[in-house]
């Protein structure tokens, strides 16, 4: 059984990508039967290359999601190396996992709601220190060079890259090597730098590179917060690929592996990058310098990071104000009036959603965290082995672009009758959510001590024994932590819901973004608060079955 | 390329199976009987909570009397419904498609309509409330953005662009275009459309269009390739005029008629404009825009047209379907939709033919403070040709989206 974990958790990852990329891949190359597109032919790409301002979006794409990735790596290694082991950075571990959670869209509605001309910000110091009566007329959010589609993903990744590095710090033995450099002369934070990332960075390299392929291909952020004058590339083949003229759907799909080769394009670019830093890198850390303005550093660091919060938490205060809000206009710092008439008046809608969010994403993070823990315990049998080979495609969904292989995907699910239903929808989250959980689960079940699990077998116990008893309930923290996630990315999931699920399986983020389209602020919070209180239930559950199964294991309980 | 899709399209023609006569809309008992027990699934747009609310309404209703449950799914654009007709065609399910019934109007018919994947020809005109349509007084009723409907979509509402602004901050709006423009002028930023293809937004360029042609006739023809360049020079000198002055200098756009309206609620512009005549008072009573808000209509009339409902090839409740767009023609259904409290939505029938009881039902609707009279409306302006919309926002999509 537990032979076959690895080879069934891998079909269902790579499967429903080949195929998805198949259906896409055809089209391109002009065959697409019901279409009439009955021969291979490359007047797709030739319409594609004719499109207007392709090269803008397409640079547009390339920018932001380098800038957001580059930017969003930079506050969180300048930060784990100024704050790594003080109360600061607890703190802020405390404030961030939970904002992980958050889905983008709702993050990214949050952010629009702060930083615009009529938005919270303005209001705040309006009109008593800016004079204004009225919002001024500022370009900042949907700016043409994507400036605050940047700041908004890089935000966003934040949490995602911090946790990501908290999860392989310990293996680099920070503390210690750190201390040895600091017992050298060197300043703490050039020390961190020196000898702690040299070790850490690879561990976190498959992490950054989604967060590229993520941020070079997504949709909903650049919707609420990207230029649109041309908007980035995936934006344009998602309107493509729903345009009443039949004749884009091959140009949209001749798009889709464009958009491919220009992910593939951004993680070249960023290697090329990676190489420069490590050459100038290697001589920097046998230069002997002791310190390069480590206070400075340290300061702009950990405002970064702050910032970074506080706008991300400060963006779901807003969303949930409005949520509530009667009149709010501008320039009141807050509503005139709060009311639950938004709230009530969707709630029949919302239970429903909220029902079927529910009835999708536990099974979803059952199945995935259930995999998981298969082949790590195969693993620990060694029965199977986890190859790094195989954790790297794990990734694979995550580092092909969505709009790549989702369009392939619905077509492919039609053909074997299985759209429309919640099973399809979640079967399709599964891609998405495998990797998470294997992200979060490897590391943690790996550090358990084997040596447990030894003695226990010497003392008699049965191997499934051994892990009921012993691994499990050691683990059992990550393992919550990982179904929580797993629920976390399956309720964040748009585009495989709405493809797959053919608009007749509403989410609360289908339905989220399905009313933004109505542009009502207050409607628009209800829904977002929804999206973040669910994921976020999901950790506080989690939480609590570890702290009630640990009451009376005192050792197994968090140290900080 | 476009040969080839025309190719398709012709084959596609062939290949679609006419409709069964298993339904058959001019014996109404019949499709009665048919229709109790299914399941309409209704493809509407559900951005606007108070219309979802009316197709809650309208669905307990035909549940209660015809035994039929309606099902909105709501949808951001109905151009993706568009697509998954497409790719249920791919994938060979010519029955049992997903979809029922759609809100529809414009491009996203015409296409359905060229590609036959709507249910067959003249299921409308059987309807039982067809007769109450008033098609010699609304001709898009029939001619959908000069489309014939052939009877493949059945009228559900109509709607006429109507500009609104805020009294407290502009006392006399500009009832021209060039009055607009001479405004904003004067007050650079103070207004926006919403950015095309978004539909709001091609309507505005469609009503410069229809005020800006050298000669009106050619709108109701496709557009003539030879003269499409000159025949839209007068659109773009206008907008090149108008965009230094726009909101954020037209380097940025609303997305949607829905922001449009909340930036007029932020004071972020001073004019807005919609597709339905009681919006206004509508957001005013739902407290998304100040009750100094007003509408009106430019001097000359605006663009008007009609949406619709239609059922697709493969759908799977084709009884259910027909008895939901019959009920949503009923005097009944017209007039709670008109009533702005619920919607606000004007009617396709002809009221003064209805009876009396019928009559009253629409002359008991309170239209409301910012919405104008129905003989304050100005003269409707029919929609150009379809063909004229998509090279309009090819244009312009080239020229301000697309540097």
């Amino acid at each position: 059984m537990l032979k076959l974990a690895p080879s069934l958790t891998l079909l269902l990852l790579i499967g429903p990508v080949a195929a998805g990329l198949a259906g896409t891949i055809l089209p391109a190359f002009g065959y697409f039967p019901a279409l009439g597109g009955d021969r291979l032919s490359l007047s797709a790409f030739a319409s594609l290359l004719a499109t207007p301002g392709l090269w803008t979006s397409a640079r547009l794409s390339l920018t932001v999601g380098l800038g957001a990735t580059a930017g969003a790596l930079a506050i969180t290694v300048f930060f784990a190396a100024a704050a790594e082991g003080t109360p600061f950075f607890r703190r802020m571990r405390r404030l961030l996992s939970p904002l992980l959670s958050i889905p983008h869209a709702a993050a990214a509605f949050g952010l629009a709601f702060l930083v615009a001309p009529s938005g919270w910000i303005f209001r705040a110091v309006s009109p008593w220190a800016t004079g204004f009566g009225q919002p001024p007329d500022l370009l900042i959010v949907h700016d043409p060079s994507g400036l605050a589609m940047m700041f908004g993903l890089m935000a966003k990744e934040v949490p995602f890259l911090f946790l990501m590095i908290l999860a392989a710090l310990p293996q680099t033995e920070s503390t210690r090597s750190r201390r040895l450099a600091v017992s050298f002369g060197y300043r703490p934070v050039t020390a961190w730098l020196k000898v702690v990332l040299p070790r850490l960075y690879p561990q976190i390299r498959l992490p950054v590179f989604a967060v590229l392929t993520y941020a070079t291909s997504v949709v909903d952020v650049a919707l609420i917060l990207g230029p649109t004058t041309p908007a980035p590339l995936a934006v344009r083949l998602t309107h493509w690929m729903n345009d009443p003229d039949l004749s884009l759907r091959f140009v949209a799909s001749a798009g889709a592996i464009f958009q491919l080769g220009l992910s593939a394009a951004a993680i070249l670019c960023w290697l090329a990058l990676e190489r420069v830093i490590i050459i100038a890198g290697r001589t920097w850390t046998v230069s002997g310098r002791r310190t390069h303005a480590d206070q400075f550093a340290a300061m702009v660091a950990k405002s970064a990071m702050t910032i970074a919060a506080l706008a991300l938490a400060l963006g779901l205060v807003v969303v949930a104000l409005w949520s509530v809000a009667g009149s709010w206009r501008f320039p009141d710092a807050l509503p005139a009036s709060l009311t639950l008439k938004t709230w009530l008046r969707h709630l029949p809608d919302a239970a429903t959603a909220v029902g079927t969010t529910v009835f999708i994403g536990l099974p979803v993070a059952l199945v995935a965290t259930g995999l998981a823990l298969a082949c790590l315990e195969g693993e620990s049998r060694k029965v199977t082995v986890v190859s790094p080979r195989m954790l790297a495609l794990l990734y694979l969904p995550l580092l092909v672009p969505q709009v790549a292989f989702l369009f392939g995907l619905q077509v492919l699910l039609l053909w074997v009758g299985l759209e429309d239903t919640p099973g399809a929808v979640a079967a399709a989250h599964l891609t998405f959510v495998i990797p998470y959980v294997f992200l979060a689960l490897t590391e943690a079940w790996r550090s358990v001590d084997p040596r447990y699990g030894d003695v226990a077998t010497a003392l008699g116990a049965r191997p499934d024994r051994v892990f009921w008893r012993v691994r499990l309930p050691m683990a059992l923290r990550p393992v919550m932590t990982a179904l929580a996630l797993g629920f976390a990315v399956s309720v964040a999931q748009y585009l495989p819901t709405f493809l797959v699920g053919g608009g007749r399986v509403e989410t609360v983020t289908t339905e989220a973004v399905a009313l933004a389209s109505g542009g009502d602020r207050r409607l628009v919070g209800v829904f977002a608060v929804l999206q973040m209180t669910l994921p976020f239930f999901g950790f506080l559950i989690a939480g609590a079955v570890t702290s009630l199964a640990f009451r009376s294991r005192r050792d197994l309980k968090i140290s900080h | 390329m476009k040969i080839a899709i025309a190719a398709a399209l012709t084959l596609l023609t062939a290949s679609v199976p006419a409709l069964s006569g298993e339904v058959d809309p001019s014996n109404w008992p019949a499709v009665l009987e048919k229709a109790r027990g299914e399941t309409v699934y209704f493809h509407a747009w559900g951005g606007e909570p108070r219309i979802n609310a009316y197709i809650d309404w309208a669905g307990e209703v035909v549940k209660d009397r015809y035994g039929v449950t309606l099902t909105q799914v709501k949808v951001d654009d109905t151009a993706n419904v568009v697509s998954r007709i497409i790719a249920e065609k791919a994938a060979g399910k010519t029955e049992g498609g997903s979809v029922d019934l759609v809100w529809i109007n414009g491009e996203n018919f015409a296409a359905l309509k060229r590609a036959s994947l709507l249910a067959n020809e003249g299921w409308a005109g059987e309807l039982p409330n067809w007769k109450l349509v008033d098609v010699a007084g609304k001709p898009s009723v029939v001619n959908d953005f000069t489309e014939p409907t052939e009877g493949l979509e059945s009228p559900w509402g109509m709607a006429q662009l109507v500009f609104s602004y805020d009294t407290a901050r502009l006392a006399t709006p500009p009832k021209t275009l060039e009055a607009l423009a001479e405004y904003l002028e004067t007050h650079p930023g103070r207004f926006a459309y919403p950015q095309p293809p978004n539909f709001h937004g091609s309507t505005f360029l469609k009503q410069v269009l229809v005020s800006a042609i050298d000669d009106p006739a050619k709108l109701s023809h496709p557009v003539d390739d030879a003269t499409f360049a000159a025949d839209v020079a007068p659109v773009f000198a206008y907008l090149d005029r108008l965009h230094p002055n726009l909101w954020r200098q037209g380097r940025a756009f609303p997305q949607n008629a829905g922001d449009l309206r909340q930036m007029l609620s932020d004071g972020e512009v001073d004019i807005a404009f919609s597709f339905n005549p009681a919006g206004a008072t509508a957001a005013i009573e739902a407290g998304e825009l100040p009750d100094t808000v007003r509408t009106f209509v430019l001097d000359g009339g605006t663009i008007g047209n009609t949406h619709f409902v239609a059922i697709p090839f493969n759908a799977n409740a084709r009884a259910g379907a027909l008895v939901v767009a019959n009920f949503l023609l009923s005097a009944e259904a017209q007039a709670r939709k008109q009533d702005p409290k619920v919607w606000g939505d004007p009617t396709v029938l002809n009221v003064d033919a209805l009876p009396e009881a019928d009559k009253e039902r629409f002359a008991a609707i309170d239209l409301g403070i910012a919405t104008l009279r129905p003989q304050e409306l100005g003269p409707v302006i029919s929609e150009p040709h379809a063909s004229w919309m998509t090279r309009l926002e090819e244009e312009w999509i080239a020229r301000y989206a697309a540097p």
